[in-house]
């Protein structure tokens, strides 16, 4: 009896559910221990909420041009962090011309407008120029080759970013329309979190609605579902794989002037860690699928916002908010455990079965 | 089809394209900063720095491929002048995009955008000229362009004897200014060598068939008096090496302990194909657990303090821990998922290492510092000249283990599961315990590099374990050869020793290494020193077409 069990659960199994668990209970006890001190008013959670949101709305950005990519190429862009360093540093500058000219502050509206265009130009010219020369003469090769080559296309870019423009932290040029806070429905919140909102979340409904109601969104996902398939219906693939890059581009140089609204300021390795969670957002919705990625994204983001203090300080932890980039490493390594195909991530299972 | 070749007029868009293309590549090197950081270092005394030799390389380079792709056919007379100027447009083109760089710069200040757009910049282009030197530039380049043509009519072993020569040239005025200090080449010498260089390269090929047929002939024991004497001379060689100073010492010191960790991860990626990268956290791990049992800073296990020797089974034991229970949760991961977790892992580390909560215990973001040297009966390793010995036994050690598991029935199982996770599992293979043996294997010799890491720079922070220590392991093994172990020993030459050297290099580290990753997975996959059976796997394809 107890060894046909043991046949019909193997060791790795048990022991990973207990850990699982652990797991659970752990944060469930640092919860209840942070609300039952009662350390944090109400309002400062709602604070946390909307930060939450706001940095969500940009890892879902992030995260859909990982999700796609991976969708037609079967391949984790890993470059994809630079693309998103790549626009707001090239619109830091063109943001500084407009700030000396005045421009940003008469008509912040248009000005933050050029911004932004800018750096989607510049974004998604340099996720089409990788897809064409670092990975479209490999889209053949063994698996891991690819891979590698994004690594090594990722410390590229970066590198020549310092090289060619310095290694310190330029300063966004402050609008003043942007600050201070806005009432929403009775909560103070500040200015540049809201409109990362709202553009954020206007950006993602109109990728949803591209993906799903044209021409070239249903041949994206035709692509994702079975290349050489689509192409025998008289899709040409190429041409949708670098549709695909420049979208994900494009909406990973918004990311990046919206993460340059937040935190003010442009590095060149400043796309380490937002590419890293966008991943893991893309990761937790499951890859491959666009919904999924704008969901993951939100989660992670508010996760990430409210962790630290909620769970962390019960737990006695001091400085709680250093171990704040860890949590989205723990998470990933957790839902690829227990649940390799994501939130949403159906489809993708089925498929590899 | 040279014949209706010759007839057509000169194809200008192609050298011109082939030539703008090289421009960017010069102009890039330019806006960078590699062509001014390298000025300073002379290739031949007063004559060309490694900044101008850089320049001519991409000039050359960039010519050769214009030829090349216009496809001239060598032997005709008739294409020959057609060829030249192939050539010189191409030269052309990169002095066209070099002198606007120059002019624009002289109108429009740069440098607020480019911070390396600096005069002394224009001053190197221009050939010291200044803004008259354009013109120069524009001939120069053009000139340049013509003599590599002409060069490349001449034939083909002789062609590619000078190119060799000229090649190795900076390499080595490279390495001698770093082992000899202070001294550099003369242009008499530079010639010298240029010569030798190039007779050697030209008759290298008839000498070595020569000396293999000789050894060939030689009676069976005469055979391994050759090979015996071969190895002790490679071996004098090594151990001479930190005779020559202690700044070259700590290079090799450095480069043994990558070579240490690129033989470990050359067991979980080259071996077993999993793409760890989270490596460094292994190498973190032996270095702390090294740390807090040796160092008099950290109290909480109690007042013993251990010596080196006594601290390092337990640092590698712990390293080799840690690697089977990070193995265990991956165990089902494939590919570039695996990557991305191990990824996560290895910044979790770090940044636990960093935060306040483990501070009592290892000293957060202070790290911990009074790590005693090792001591070998009374005589204390304390100069990188006496560490290198110690590292150089672990590299003996680890490359006899990996070379003798690589055979084993342990090694061939990896390689199945490299190739393909289900058919290895049909044949009967033990997917957890061959997969965990790996991680464990690759996660022990990172810790014993890590150990020794820690007693030679006896002083650990959290930074020292970031993630570039993973990319560049990652690096060696994949520029050296996947899979291979003398691949593993020249990549971290190339790619941690010569780097080293070029201290004036350091910002463009890892833009050379991504470069050199890119470079390798396009053209050359297999690495510098293949793996015979994974070269056969990788041009499966192309021998099959």
């Amino acid at each position: 009896m107890l060894q046909r069990l043991r046949r019909q659960i193997p060791g790795t199994v048990v022991i990973m559910w207990c850990i699982g668990i652990a797991i659970l209970g752990i944060v469930f006890w640092g919860t209840v221990a942070t609300l039952r001190s009662g350390k944090y008013a109400s309002a400062q959670w709602v604070d946390l909420f909307v930060y939450g949101i706001a940095q969500g709305g940009i890892y879902a950005l992030i995260a859909l041009g990982y999700t796609m990519v991976y969708g037609v190429l079967r391949m984790i862009n890993f470059a994809h962090s630079e693309v998103f360093m790549s626009g707001p540093y090239i619109g830091y500058y063109v943001a500084l011309a407009l700030d000396q000219a005045g421009l940003l502050n008469r008509y912040p509206v248009l000005g933050l407008g050029i911004v932004i265009l800018v750096a989607m130009t510049v974004s998604t010219t340099i996720a089409v120029l990788l897809e064409r020369i670092a990975y479209r003469p490999l889209r053949r090769a063994p698996r891991l080759v690819p891979l590698i080559t994004a690594i090594g296309a990722s410390y590229f870019l970066s590198y020549a970013f310092l090289g060619l423009f310095g290694s310190d932290l330029k300063g966004y040029p402050e609008i003043q329309a942007l600050k201070g806070t806005w009432n929403i429905l009775g909560v103070e919140v500040l200015r540049p979190q809201i409109v990362v909102i709202v553009a954020a979340l206007v950006m993602l409904a109109g990728l949803y609605l591209f993906v799903r109601h044209t021409k070239t969104g249903k041949a994206m996902q035709a692509v994702a579902e079975d290349k050489d398939c689509a192409a025998l219906m008289g899709i040409n693939v190429d041409r949708i794989i670098v549709i695909t890059f420049a979208i994900g581009g494009a909406l990973a140089g918004a990311a990046g002037v919206f993460y340059a609204l937040l935190f003010k300021q442009v590095k060149f390795n400043m796309g380490f860690f937002p590419g890293i969670k966008a991943f893991t957002s893309a990761v937790l919705g499951g890859i491959g699928n666009v919904t999924g990625a704008m969901v993951g994204g939100m989660f992670l983001g508010i996760a990430e916002s409210l962790f630290p203090n909620l769970v962390l300080d019960g737990l006695g932890i001091p400085a709680p908010y250093q171990l704040k980039d860890a949590l989205a490493f723990t998470l990933l390594v957790l839902v690829l455990i227990f649940r390799p195909t994501g939130i949403l991530g159906e489809r993708l299972a089925a498929k590899k079965a | 089809m040279p014949a209706i070749h010759s007839e057509t007029r000169f194809d200008w868009s192609q050298p011109v394209k082939t030539g703008l293309l090289g421009g960017v590549a010069a102009l890039l090197l330019s806006l960078i900063g590699v062509i001014e950081a390298s000025h300073a270092r002379p290739v031949i005394s007063g004559i060309i720095s490694l900044g101008q030799a850089l320049l001519l390389i991409v000039f050359v380079l960039t010519c050769v491929a214009a030829i090349r792709r216009a496809g001239y056919a060598r032997q005709e007379t008739s294409s020959r002048g057609r060829l030249l100027l192939c050539g010189g447009v191409a030269g052309l083109m990169v002095s066209v995009a070099l002198a606007a760089l120059v002019l624009i710069g002289n109108v429009v200040n740069l440098r607020a955008v480019f911070i390396k757009a600096s005069p002394e910049l224009y001053h190197l282009l221009t050939l010291g000229l200044d803004t008259g030197g354009v013109l120069a530039l524009l001939m120069s380049g053009f000139l340049l362009g013509i003599v590599v043509g002409a060069t490349y009519l001449l034939p083909a072993r002789l062609r590619r004897a000078i190119a060799m020569a000229l090649g190795a040239i900076p390499l080595l005025a490279v390495l001698y200014g770093a082992f000899f200090p202070g001294r550099r080449f003369t242009l008499p010498g530079a010639l010298a060598l240029f010569v030798v260089l190039s007779a050697g390269s030209y008759w290298g090929g008839d000498i070595r068939s020569l000396v293999k047929q000789r050894v060939a002939s030689l009676p069976p024991a005469g055979q391994r008096v050759y090979k015996i004497a071969l190895w002790a001379l490679v071996a004098l060689l090594v151990l001479l090496l930190p005779t020559t100073g202690s700044y070259p010492s700590q290079m090799l010191d450095l480069v043994g302990l990558y070579i240490l960790m690129g033989l470990g991860l050359n067991i979980v990626v080259g071996f077993a194909g999993l793409l760890d990268l989270g490596y460094v956290a292994f190498f973190a791990i032996g270095a702390y657990t090294q740390a807090v049992l040796t160092s008099p800073e950290i109290r909480w296990l109690g007042e013993v303090r251990l010596t080196f020797w006594e601290a390092l089974p337990f640092s590698v034991l712990m390293a080799t821990l840690a690697g089977v229970i990070l193995g265990i949760p991956v165990l089902r991961m494939r590919g570039d998922y695996l990557a991305i977790v191990t990824l996560g892992f290895g910044e979790i580390i770090r940044i636990v290492a960093l935060s306040d909560w483990l501070k009592p215990y290892i000293g957060g973001s202070n790290g911990i510092t009074r790590i005693p040297k090792p001591v070998i009966g009374g005589w204390e390793l304390a100069t990188p000249g006496r560490l290198y010995y110690l590292i150089i036994a672990g590299c003996l050690l680890a490359a006899v283990i990996a070379a003798r598991l690589k055979h084993s029935r342990l090694g061939r199982a990896w390689m199945a599961i490299r190739e393909d996770e289900d058919v290895a599992q049909a044949m009967g293979i033990d997917l957890v315990r061959t997969k965990l043996l790996a991680f464990a294997t690759g996660a022990a010799f990172s810790g014993l590099s890590g150990a020794i890491f820690a007693a030679m720079i006896t002083s650990i922070y959290p930074h020292s374990f970031h993630l570039l220590v993973s990319i560049n392991t990652l690096g060696l093994i994949i520029v050296g050869g996947m899979g291979s172990i003398p691949g593993v020993i020249l990549g971290s030459l190339a790619l941690v020793g010569l780097p080293e050297i070029l201290r004036e290099f350091s910002e463009y580290r890892l833009l050379i290494y991504g470069v050199a990753l890119v470079y390798m997975m396009l053209v050359r996959p297999e690495g510098l020193l293949p793996e015979a059976r994974r070269k056969l796997e990788l041009h499966e394809a192309e021998a099959a077409e």
